[in-house]
């Protein structure tokens, strides 16, 4: 629609609903929380204070001090900066793995929601079967498959492990919203079937999506962090979060906590924020 | 009402209040009424006006955010507003229960019905044995067949009538001195529901419980209670004998609310239905004068800035109103009409049927049995006739709507012809120009309108699909035609959920409307609404019949609503048509035995006596339909009709018993006509 008017309705009812938000403490605990890493990972270039990679050989696992906040690692190199940088890979994998299951599973939960009968019972006894894999398992098989770990293998996989609870939420919405007479009325007026599906009933299973996209990446954030820890995450040696805790936990044990600890926090913040958020949301939009 | 009494229940100037997003919004005002011991007193009003809230105040039991901001609740002589919670618990196991509007969610569905009732009995003190014995009792006391294998049912394995008696069971088994109905039968058919007033004007007489009783309906309200309250906006503007209010209404609201319902004999090629113009106040709205002031014919300067007081009509009728003396006489209130009339260009019976189905059936698969809902549905409808279609929950109605507008397809053999012309089975098969020629009006507004779509994409979308507009041209005509059901052009561009239900209901009439269509079925378009909505409702649709010529399959329970409407009217039951004919016929007789029951438990509001034909026994259900004729074991004229065995084991054709009445009945039309005089 093209009325201005419209918009504005829409922003009321935007408002509306925030307003019931900021009023919610666990999401403004959570949305700050989310808020800084979403900051650091932007703004990374201005807020480190030494090249992530930059190894000072003078002084190797120093303790945190006022030069190095976070203390150093075994090869010389700043954990604060090196948790900074982090930030932002950890996110964009974690968003576009997440975006990438929400897309898929979203789909494929429209189509079985609405069509329901054969190909419904089909598809999500499929999905049924996926989702009995464990993820470790399916992440060793295709690193074993295809011979190195990679960003995109990790992007693949923990969006193809998503893809069943996504469908599923989302199915569960459609059911309920297809037996609503809009539909019928759609059809009253010859409209063909991807048109109910992603203008009619999409739009009314929005709110749950977004809740079910929230709680998928809170799950991604611990599956990237996991699979970097297990070395079957990330290339070897980049500066993420799981792939640090990996290098240096055995160092806990002579009393270097400060290059396990750090990033440690990073991850389990993050996830409770988002964790904090969607079940804000969950309460807000009464799901 | 004798004064030496002590009334049950009596509200002093009660005031409650909601706190919504943190501010107080009055929703009763100053209301005050009392119920003598054994009496039933009935509050009538449209939706929000407070109905419920005063039940619920009455007993203490109002929601988290309501509270009690004036006047005092007094039951058997003792102010109950400030008693503690233990008091008001003890209060509500001994002395006051509630009967709800909703039976099904009324009663626990984990719990067999037995234990449920007899949990109300142990908590009065009964041992567990005792306790079932009487559960028994109470089951048979609310005329329950069969109590023993009721007793081990869950709740969904019940009836809604049964399930309702269940629920006032329960309520009974305390003894309470008062009962408080919230529209206990809106949910129920015509026939149940004549049975649980029955059943409730029983049990007053044995027990002299004490009722407070709330409904919409006015003719429920006539039936069941001695003395009336009107609420509008949380005040009480009229109250008296029910006698006196129905004979004699001082409120012009009253007035008005009497004046909109479609009742005996009116129809709408002679008689248009009265309106109450405006919509009632939102919720908590403030005021000088009277509440009721924007919307009266009668308001003057006083009524807008003056509170009017409870004037004294007749002995104990008083309404609150300065202007009471001319409330009776006041002028009617019926909406211009923007275009002549052309009801007498046509003639209603005309010859070549616009829309004719014949040897319609549908079978549904439930749990792997077969269940015939339709069974040979055949008739025709002319062009710009209304045909309604009449019947009780699971009777067909809606069914035979979706298969005419191909959203079911029939079994092989039935046959839908617009116009001379054979229409494809399912939806998908047909033409832009057949789709667009027949149209629906579903019944709740909040469901046929895409809540996440603006009103005006709506309706836009609807001519762009099926006149094949181009977008703009068809968003000039969805505003057209929103303007045309008179909707505001300010409100366009809104979602549905900021328009009330009339409002709602109007833009999906729009939306019927938007393909040019020849017939628009209207499944229950006003059920939802409240009765001056209704009204308004109503002369818009005919307005549109006789503008466009257009034709209406007219589905409702509500039989004045159908008998103002339709010029001819299909009985159905259980996917049969048992009777067809015109308006006149139908409702005239000689009638159908199951109409006649049918007819006889609709309460009207013009308070004529007439007898009931009950309906014994439940809808049996369709997958296991009785031999013979389908009414037989349930039909009020087959005793002692002389043709027991033919109803018994033949099943009736439809026969044209006079001309243009057909009915499927083994009794001769003139033994029916001698029986029913």
């Amino acid at each position: 629609m093209k009325d201005s008017t419209n918009s504005d309705a829409k922003k009321v009812v935007l408002a509306e609903r925030l307003a019931v938000l900021k009023k919610n403490k666990a999401f403004v605990v959570g949305a700050s929380i989310l808020g800084f890493w979403i900051f650091c990972s932007i703004f990374s270039k201005f807020m480190v204070r030494f090249d992530q990679d930059a190894m000072d050989f003078e002084s190797i696992n120093s303790p945190p001090s006022l030069k190095y906040w976070f203390g150093t690692d075994s090869t010389g190199r700043d954990v604060y900066s090196r948790v900074i940088i982090g930030a932002r890979i950890i996110m964009v994998i974690s968003f576009v793995a997440t975006a990438l299951g929400a897309f898929v599973g979203a789909s494929l939960g429209l189509i079985a929601g609405y069509l329901k009968g054969k190909f419904d019972m089909v598809l999500m006894r499929i999905l049924e079967a996926i989702s009995a894999i464990p993820v470790i398992i399916i992440a060793l098989l295709a690193v074993a498959a295809i011979g190195r770990s990679s960003t995109v293998i990790t992007v693949l996989i923990i969006g193809f492990i998503f893809t069943p609870n996504v469908a599923r939420t989302v199915r569960a919405a459609v059911l309920g919203e297809s037996e609503l007479e809009y539909v019928a009325a759609a059809k009253l007026r010859t409209e063909k079937t991807a048109h109910i599906l992603f203008r009619e009933i999409l739009p009314n299973v929005l709110p749950t999506l977004i809740v079910e996209f929230t709680v998928r990446l809170g799950y991604a954030i611990f599956a990237v962090a996991t699979l970097s820890f297990l070395g079957v995450g990330l290339e070897a040696g980049s500066p993420d979060w799981g792939t640090q805790v990996a290098d240096t936990w055995d160092k806990i044990f002579t009393n270097i906590w400060w290059p396990t600890l750090f990033p440690a926090i990073a991850i389990a913040s993050v996830a409770v924020s988002i964790n904090l958020i969607s079940d804000a949301l969950l309460e807000v939009f009464e799901l | 009402m004798s004064t030496t009494q002590t009334p049950t229940l009596e509200l002093r100037n009660l005031e409650v209040a909601y706190t919504v997003r943190g501010i107080d919004r009055q929703v009763l005002r100053d209301v005050s009424l009392s119920i003598a011991p054994g009496e039933a007193y009935g509050l009538v009003g449209e939706s929000g006006c407070g109905k419920s809230t005063a039940a619920f105040a009455a007993m203490r039991y109002l929601p988290r955010n309501g509270k009690i901001t004036g006047g005092s609740i007094i039951f058997e002589g003792k102010d109950i507003v400030d008693i503690g919670e233990t008091d008001v618990a003890q209060l509500r196991c001994s002395a006051i229960s509630m009967v709800y509007q909703n039976p099904a969610t009324a009663l626990n569905p984990t719990i067999r019905i037995g234990k449920q009732i007899a949990e109300v009995f142990e908590l009065n003190g009964a041992s567990k044995s005792d306790a079932m014995k009487l559960a028994q009792e109470s089951l048979v006391k609310v005329q329950i067949a069969d109590p023993e294998r009721v007793m081990r049912r869950y709740a969904h394995q019940l009836s809604g009538g049964m399930a309702q008696r269940v629920v006032i069971a329960m309520a009974l088994a305390s003894n309470p001195r008062l009962l408080v109905m919230d529209e206990p039968t809106t949910g129920l058919d015509a026939t149940v529901e004549a049975e649980v007033l029955d059943l409730v004007r029983e049990l007053r007489r044995d027990t002299g419980t004490a009722v407070l009783f709330i409904s919409h309906n006015l003719g429920v309200i006539r039936n069941m209670c001695d003395r009336v309250g009107v609420l509008y906006a949380g005040a009480l503007v009229e109250q008296g004998a029910t006698t006196e209010i129905f004979k004699n209404p001082s409120h012009p609201y009253t007035v008005g609310l009497l004046r909109c319902i479609p009742r005996g004999g009116l129809h709408k090629s002679t008689d248009r239905l009265d309106t109450i113009p405006g919509t009632p106040p939102a919720l908590g709205t403030k005021y000088e004068g009277c509440v009721f002031a924007s919307r009266c014919s009668l308001a003057d300067d006083k009524c807008q800035t003056e509170l009017p007081q409870m004037v004294q009509i007749n002995g104990e009728h008083v309404a609150r109103c300065f202007h009471s003396d001319k409330a009776s006489s006041m002028p009617r209130s019926i909406e211009q009409i923007e275009y002549a009339s052309q009801a007498d260009v046509r003639s209603v019976h005309n010859d070549d049927a616009l829309l004719s189905i014949s040897h319609l059936s549908k079978i549904f698969t439930q749990d792997g049995h077969k269940v015939r809902v339709i069974n040979d549905v055949s008739f025709n409808l002319g062009f710009g006739e209304t045909l309604g279609l009449v019947g009780e929950s699971g009777s067909g109605k809606t069914t035979i709507a979706k298969l005419l507008l191909g959203l079911v397809s029939p079994e092989e053999g039935g046959v839908v012809t617009l116009d001379g012309k054979g229409l494809a089975q399912t939806l998908n098969r047909r033409d832009v120009s057949d789709v667009g020629a027949m149209q629906i009006v579903f019944q709740n507004p909040d469901q046929a309108l895409n809540r996440r779509h603006s009103v005006t994409r709506i309706i836009s979308r609807a001519v762009e699909r099926l006149r094949g507009f181009s977008v703009d041209d068809s968003v000039v005509r969805a505003h057209e035609l929103l303007t045309g059901m008179r909707v505001d052009a300010s409100l366009h561009s809104v979602r549905p959920v900021q328009l009330s239900g009339g409002l709602k209901q109007r833009v999906a009439i729009a939306r019927a409307f938007a393909g040019a269509p020849q017939i628009v079925v209207c499944d229950e378009p006003t059920s939802a609404l409240d009765v001056s909505v209704q009204a308004a409702i109503l002369n818009l649709l005919v307005d549109l019949q006789k503008k466009d010529n257009t034709s209406f399959i007219f589905i409702s329970h509500d039989l004045g609503v159908v008998r103002y409407i339709s010029d001819r009217i299909a009985v159905l039951y259980l996917g049969r048509v048992v009777e067809f004919g015109t308006s006149q016929r139908v409702f005239n007789g000689p009638f159908h035995p199951y109409t006649e029951a049918l007819l006889s438990s609709v309460p009207n509001i013009d308070g004529s006596i007439r007898k009931r034909i009950p309906l014994t026994g439940v809808v049996p259900s369709p997958s296991n339909p009785p031999s013979g004729c389908v009414l037989n074991p349930r039909c009020p004229r087959k005793a002692g009709s002389g043709y027991e065995t033919l109803c018994e084991t033949e099943e009736p054709n439809l026969t044209e018993v006079e001309p243009g009445h057909f009915m499927r009945c083994h009794i001769p039309v003139a033994n029916l006509k001698q029986l029913q005089n």
